[in-house]
């Protein structure tokens, strides 16, 4: 913020900004052929309208591509949440984490991220006595800070051990992720970076990227046109533990 | 004062008893082991809402404005907490934004005085972060 203009200028120049922004990017949609856009438009949902099951959001990880001694997107996720170590790694906080495999016949190694798989029909939320364990309309599966009460059900209940419980007092959390003791949290896919409507990908799948790895391919997968509908579409990969049935939203190549 | 009650009302006893609350709330003001809050004024000409409506009733703004948040992914920036927070926090002589729940600060100094546990910031930001203009 710049000094010494006001609250409501400050709004006023926010909501023109974001209002460009958009304009912006229909013009550019519409300047291109059809099938051919530089933006995707499915994710430009303005600030004040409430997400829809129009969208599932969603990240295809190749494993193929995941370097085994780089954690970039562990390390971006701590940042972009303010995750700090308290007591080593049984009970800090971990969103996600890098997972190595091995093939005992052929000795053959695999790393990849792992984090929460936001199911459709995730169990984290059959198991919550106070609904604040939800999954939002587009695909998000989230924890209502507000009403948990910290039983950690659904830390059971996770087939991935997805999310974690804070059992510290925190403090200098980030004003977009707020995070307290006595809580359970995990991966919110960035929610707010998704909120925005700027296209903006989550923290770990950038941070891929800038290590020019690209394993995290991160969309609407309700949007044929998005670059993550497509590559499903040549090869949908895997869900983890598919034998539960519970729709992941994140799938993933190379451990097949 | 058994006159009063009788309903026969004595010049006299009114001005005394006027004298006696006077003189009570006075002393009571005085001797307030509570100091009034000093509301430290936010950035901007007013407030999202008119002054009077936001101190009766920002609490419910909030709860309404966090639902639609957290389970609709609306954020709308006119009743956020981060609003808020943006708005109203202090900086000391160095620039430093000073925490909103801080003793003597905006948020505080009122819940302390109407004696009303103040929990938003055991999990929510207490001071804008750097990145939060951009994200809003």
């Amino acid at each position: 913020m710049s000094g010494g203009s006001t609250g409501a200028e400050q709004r006023g120049r926010q909501a023109r900004r974001q209002f460009l922004g958009r304009v912006g990017a229909a013009t550019a949609a519409l300047a291109l052929t059809p099938g051919l856009r530089l933006i995707d438009l499915a994710g430009a949902r303005p600030a004040n309208e409430p997400a829809s099951s129009a969208q599932r959001w969603g990240m295809l990880i190749d494993a193929n591509k995941c370097a085994s001694g780089c954690d970039a997107c562990v390390r971006a996720c701590n940042t972009e949440h303010a995750l700090q170590s308290h007591h080593g790694p049984s009970t800090d906080a971990q969103w996600i984490r890098k997972v190595g495999l091995r093939d005992r016949q052929s000795g053959a190694t695999t790393s990849l991220p792992l984090m929460c798989q936001h199911c459709k029909h995730p169990p984290c939320v059959d198991v919550c006595p106070t609904g604040a364990s939800f999954r939002r309309a587009d695909g998000i599966v989230l924890v209502d800070k507000h009403t948990c009460i910290g039983c950690r059900y659904c830390m059971m209940a996770c087939p991935y051990k997805a999310r974690s419980f804070i059992h510290e007092q925190l403090d200098n959390q980030k004003s977009y992720a707020p995070r307290g003791k006595g809580t359970v949290e995990s991966c919110t896919l960035c929610v707010h970076r998704i909120d925005e409507g700027r296209g903006r990908i989550p923290a770990c799948a950038e941070a891929c990227n800038g290590q020019g790895h690209r394993a995290m391919l991160f969309g609407d997968m309700n949007d044929a046109q998005s670059d993550l509908a497509k590559e499903l579409a040549k090869n949908p990969g895997v869900e983890l533990r598919a034998d539960l049935k519970l729709n992941l939203g994140i799938r993933y190549r190379g451990i097949d | 004062m058994t006159r009063l009650f009788a309903g026969k009302p004595a010049p006299t006893g009114g001005f005394l008893l006027a004298f006696f609350v006077l003189f009570t709330t006075l002393v009571v003001a005085d001797e307030s082991r509570v100091p009034i809050p000093s509301i430290s004024k936010g950035k901007g000409e007013q407030c999202v809402e008119p002054t009077d409506v936001m101190r009766r009733d920002h609490m419910n703004f909030l709860m309404h404005q966090r639902d639609a948040t957290v389970h609709q992914g609306v954020r709308a920036t006119k009743h956020s907490l981060v609003g808020c927070v943006d708005c109203h926090v202090q900086r000391d002589t160095g620039g430093q934004a000073i925490p909103v729940n801080a003793p003597g600060q905006f948020c505080q100094s009122c819940h302390q005085y109407a004696a009303v546990e103040l929990d938003c910031f055991e999990c929510h930001a207490t001071t804008p972060d750097s990145t939060a203009a951009a994200l809003q």
